[in-house]
């Protein structure tokens, strides 16, 4: 304990906590400009989202502190106890949560204030992965480890699914990088893409096209590759695979996605055109962004975001703020800063020497990475409408201080990464 | 340490780095290269208000108002912030019946509920003022300023025109700078001044929210700009002897014709019967509209320059001045007249019996044989056989004084009366088979020959400046610019030298001095002029008199015509007398019950389709004939006119057909 004698900020990487502080600056302002009105000019009216931003960040921050005077071992050791409690907490919100735009996600706290579970679920999830899979004896590759370790993830994500909150149940789709990471085969990513590639292509295109088309690729490759049985068999497998997705893609698609889902995948690829109805919030954010131009029109001068052509534009939709007021300049810092970001926890989380922190590691830059490629995406109509925030930025008091907590255990753990070994 | 796979740190970085390139990719597209996306952006927020310029204002020659904007109020209504209220005593307010507010208040929820509309259009400002007092009890409504036309005077109807709303017509052929609902000259100076007078529109960019709901200027009124009011027009018009015009010609059908002669300038422009220019805005504007389009007498014909008449005797100086330019008679010739002209075996009679007469009584006296004597040699100093050649070659002298041709006034739809070609003849007597006994009746101005009051106007401009005239116009300045069109100053010669004129105008003078218009004279002014009384075959003749004054230094040039009058000199000569001096010396010297007894007096026919005979001619006619002691007597209609004006008796005498109808309009 003699580190933290002298000081918990020893050995803090202060990168870090630079682009952190600079990621929940740019949001306030933004959270400001979003909602401004010539009614409530102080920064930190209560009655305003952006008055309530001000005390997230400030609890954000004394949670920061707690974490970073909290024992590292803590972290490991309260990871299972704290993952049960957020699946209560989940099965809780199921039976008394407010329902908030069709999602039942949140739990009230009383003041005006709430708690969506779901947003903490992430951070146990991440924490009881590392702590297991650091575990001895336990290897991704193993067909135990491999099912114990799918359902650590699979479980909150059900209890999510149930809410409905479907982003934050697609964000667990992104720990499989850190499983990629260690030592999950890499056919994983390649189906994951082929996957996709292939349910765009069957909405798109005609299946049985489709199919002929997969038909042909795989007889030609089979037909150069005879002398390599072993090598045909495995092609026979991904295309027999491949075959069975395209025919399951349109019954999936139309009976287990809810309408307006689909309308949103079919509005974003362009199966339908609907700017009034459907496409309207993507419409509306193309437009705000897109008419930032190269610099912006500048602080509090965005019409789209002021005079409500955006919606959940402090929320989900607040890099229509950044798009607008701050141009292509603007979008570019901020993307820079969250790509430095995440460049930046992969380098902290490769320097540890235990296992833990390291997967703790690329559990946060997983997480950190898919919300901001999918809010992003979503705001500049290259994803449907998922309704994910963007870490930091974002209003909202449960995500900020769930992100918060989810980087500042890493830079806690990384402050004691020299002469501990687990 | 389990930490055998750490070369894969650089495939996932790979992967996170790809993805924001892909983000930042395509913000570089949205943002930089398609630059939809401000223009939409623009369009959700910005509304473009359009600010209407004020109309230009008209003038009379001596900076009185013709025409000025009025203010009046559109009330206008935003459905979305009505609130119950009592609408039987909003009804009584505004005039209107329950069934028409609900009418109107559907309409206006139909256009747009957050979204002003019209309510009530152009409600007078008094009428206004006492529906504000209390519009605060109906949330929802307000009254937008607007201005009007207004006429002080009432006068110059057809010579101002009207406005209306544009047509699509007109939206298309404008290129889209109209808009529905704008207002545009429809007819007179209104229209054919419009680029003048309309002025600039402005623009105030005003922002909206996603509901519609105003949010103030955009980007501080940068990009505004401010109406340009249309600019102010100075017309050639003299208010004070128009609406003396417009009095003398009450109850009458004809039109007055005043022109400076030095100038061009048109001083008067009566087209009778009349109506108020004010009838032609606000509310009643519809019912007034069709009242005039159903009226007989046709308010709507600008008949200074649409009306047709045959120039009757008033044509016998051109006679005179192209003969004796000819050099087929000198102003000594003298022909016998012996109470008539036998033209082939037509006999044309004439009025008097003086035995010799020569150019100056002849004029002076009316004397068709003079002129018939005339006009034969003219159109045989060829010899008989080359009738036709000579005639194109006289038609072509007529020409230039402007008759039978458009005189370019500054006013849409003038007509340009009739000059026969030579084929009209070869239809009727077969080709080369007419002499000018066949088409005597033309040397006193009957016949085929049609012509405007403004060309007999612009004929005693040519006499009274001796051989030119100057092309007439009715706007002498534009703001505060004189125009200084070439074709103002340019003085077009009608190819009769100077000298020719004298005997002519000679004649003319005696025509007032103790010719046939000796009432019309004026002691102290000399006034040169001729009576015509043109034959009507649909009713009593026409009176014409024109005249130009003073004789030496002419201000003043007239026609007259009085239709259905009876003789030139009875109605027509007293008219332009009265007119003349009022111009030149601002009062009337002729005692005033006499004045007053032509406004008085009621000359309208009866309305067609009626069976009323003409023959109801009141007592005070032919006691007014007596007074003025005039010689001149109904001509003898020539055969050969009667018989063709019954065969085509729609082609003579005046237009009857009405002024271009709007399809909109009932």
């Amino acid at each position: 304990m003699s580190s933290n004698e002298r000081g918990f900020f020893r050995n803090i990487d202060w990168i870090t906590i630079l682009l952190y502080l600079c990621l929940c600056t740019i949001g306030w302002f933004n959270i400001h400009a979003a909602v401004y009105d010539e009614e409530h000019r102080s920064m930190v009216d209560l009655s305003t989202n952006y008055g309530k931003q001000f005390v997230f960040i400030a609890v954000s921050l004394v949670m920061a502190m707690v974490i970073l005077l909290l024992d590292y071992r803590f972290f490991s050791a309260l990871a299972p106890p704290f993952y049960i409690v957020t699946v209560l907490l989940l099965i809780l919100v199921l039976v008394v949560g407010r329902n908030v735009g069709g999602n039942q996600a949140w739990i009230s706290l009383g003041g005006g204030f709430r708690l969506q579970p779901s947003e903490f679920a992430k951070l146990s999830t991440v924490l009881l992965l590392a702590k297991y899979l650091s575990g001895t004896n336990v290897k991704i590759t193993d067909t135990e480890s491999f099912f114990i370790t799918a359902g650590i993830i699979i479980l909150p994500m059900a209890l999510i699914m149930l809410q409905p909150d479907t982003g934050s149940t697609l964000v667990f789709f992104s720990l499989i990088f850190v499983l990629y990471r260690e030592g999950l085969s890499p056919y994983f990513l390649i189906i994951i893409a082929l996957s996709a590639t292939l349910f765009i292509l069957s909405l798109l295109v005609n299946q049985w096209l489709l199919v002929a088309g997969i038909a042909v690729i795989g007889a030609l490759l089979v037909f150069f590759n005879l002398r390599n049985r072993k090598f045909i068999f495995g092609l026979l497998v991904w295309i027999v695979g491949s075959l069975g997705f395209v025919l399951a893609v349109k019954p999936l698609y139309s009976n287990v996605l809810q309408s307006h889902q689909r309308a949103r995948i079919d509005e974003l690829l362009g199966i339908t055109f609907d700017p009034r109805g459907a496409g309207y919030n993507v419409n509306q954010s193309k437009i705000a962004i897109g008419s930032g131009q190269l610099w912006g029109k500048g602080y509090l001068q965005g019409t789209q975001t002021k005079y409500s052509f955006v919606p959940e534009q402090s929320t989900d939709f607040i890099f229509c703020t950044v798009g607008e007021e701050w141009g292509f300049v603007g979008s570019s810092v901020v993307i820079g800063l969250y790509l430095f970001l995440l460049l930046r926890v992969i380098q902290i989380a490769e320097r540890q020497h235990m296992a833990f922190s390291r997967i703790y590691g690329y559990g946060v830059a997983s997480i950190i990475f898919f919300h901001v490629l999918i809010n992003i995406a979503m705001t500049i109509g290259l994803m449907p409408v998922i309704g994910i925030p963007l870490p930091f930025i974002s209003y909202g008091g449960s995500s900020l201080i769930s992100f918060t907590s989810l980087l500042f255990i890493l830079l806690k753990l990384d402050s004691n990464r020299t002469g501990y070994t687990y | 340490m389990n930490n055998s796979f750490f070369e894969r740190r650089y495939i996932i970085a790979a992967i996170f780095i790809t993805f924001m390139v892909i983000l930042l990719g395509r913000l570089f597209y949205i943002q930089l290269v398609d630059d939809r996306y401000l223009y939409f952006a623009n369009n959700n927020v910005i509304r473009k208000k359009v600010l209407f310029p004020a109309r230009g204002p008209i003038l009379d020659r001596k900076g009185k108002i013709l025409v000025q904007n009025e203010p009046v109020y559109d009330l206008m209504v935003i459905p979305k912030q009505v609130q119950p209220f009592d609408t039987l005593e909003f009804c009584k307010l505004i005039g209107i019946d329950m069934e028409g507010f609900h009418k109107r208040f559907e309409k206006a929820r139909g256009h747009s509920v957050y979204l002003a509309s019209i309510f009530e259009k152009q409600m007078s400002v008094s009428l206004y003022r006492s529906l504000q007092e209390k519009l605060s009890d109906f949330p929802g409504f307000y009254g937008q300023l607007r201005s009007v036309r207004s006429y002080p005077d009432s006068a110059a109807a057809q010579f101002l025109g009207y406005t209306g709303e544009v047509r699509d017509k007109d939206i298309e052929k404008s290129g889209g700078y109209y808009r529905l609902g704008d207002y545009i000259g429809i007819t007179g100076v209104e229209k054919a001044y419009e680029d003048v007078l309309r002025g600039q529109r402005g623009v105030e960019n005003q922002m909206v929210d996603s509901r519609n709901v105003p949010k103030g200027r955009y980007a501080n009124g940068a990009y505004d700009t401010a109406a340009v009011a249309g600019e102010r027009l100075i017309s050639s018009l003299d208010l004070k002897i128009q609406k003396l015009g417009e009095k003398l010609m009450r109850n009458k059908v004809g039109s007055i014709v005043a022109i400076e002669p030095s100038t061009g300038e048109i001083l008067a422009f009566v087209s009778s019967p009349t109506y108020d220019p004010n009838q032609m805005v606000g509310r009643e504007r519809g019912n007034n509209m069709a009242r005039m389009y159903q009226d007989p007498y046709n308010p709507l014909l600008i008949r200074p320059i649409q009306a047709y008449y045959p120039p009757g005797s008033s044509f016998k100086p051109l006679d005179g001045l192209i003969a004796l330019q000819e050099g087929i008679i000198n102003p000594q010739t003298t022909f016998f007249c012996p109470h008539y002209y036998m033209a082939g075996n037509h006999r044309v009679g004439c009025e008097h019996f003086d035995g010799p007469t020569n150019l100056s009584k002849g004029i002076a006296m009316s004397c068709n044989t003079y002129f018939c004597n005339v006009f034969d040699r003219l159109i045989n100093r060829n010899g008989p056989k080359r009738t036709r050649q000579t005639f194109i070659d006289w038609k072509a002298k007529v020409n230039k004084f402007g008759f039978g041709v458009k005189l370019d006034v500054d006013l849409p739809n003038e007509k340009k009366g009739n000059v026969p070609a030579p084929e009209r003849y070869d239809k009727i007597f077969g080709e080369n088979r007419w002499r000018s006994s066949s088409i005597i009746s033309l040397a006193i101005g009957q016949g085929e020959l049609l012509a405007t009051p403004l060309q007999l106007a612009n004929i005693e401009c040519t006499i009274a400046n001796r051989g030119f005239y100057y092309r007439p116009h009715l706007i002498k300045a534009i703001g505060d610019k004189q125009i200084t069109k070439k074709e103002y100053t340019e003085r077009n010669f009608v190819g009769v030298d100077e000298q020719y004129f004298e005997p002519v105008i000679d004649g003319m003078q005696q025509v007032v001095e103790h010719g046939t218009a000796v009432g019309a004279r004026i002691p102290g002014i000399v006034m040169c002029g001729k009576t015509g009384t043109v034959q009507n075959p649909h009713g009593k003749n026409h009176s014409i008199f024109v005249a130009f004054a003073p004789r030496d230094t002419p201000k003043i040039a007239i026609a007259v015509v009085v239709e259905n009058a009876g003789f030139g000199s009875s109605w027509a000569a007293p008219i332009a007398s009265y007119m003349v001096e009022e111009y030149l010396r601002d009062t009337i010297t002729k005692p005033k019950a006499q004045v007053e007894y032509i406004m008085n007096a009621n000359l309208l026919p009866p309305p067609k389709g009626s069976k009323v005979k003409e023959a109801k001619q009141t007592k005070a006619d032919s006691l007014k004939k007596a007074k003025a002691d005039s010689a001149e007597k109904p001509q003898p209609v020539l055969k050969s006119v009667k018989r063709k004006a019954k065969k085509q008796p729609s082609a003579v005498y005046y237009a009857n057909q009405p002024a271009v109808r709007r399809d909109d309009e009932q």
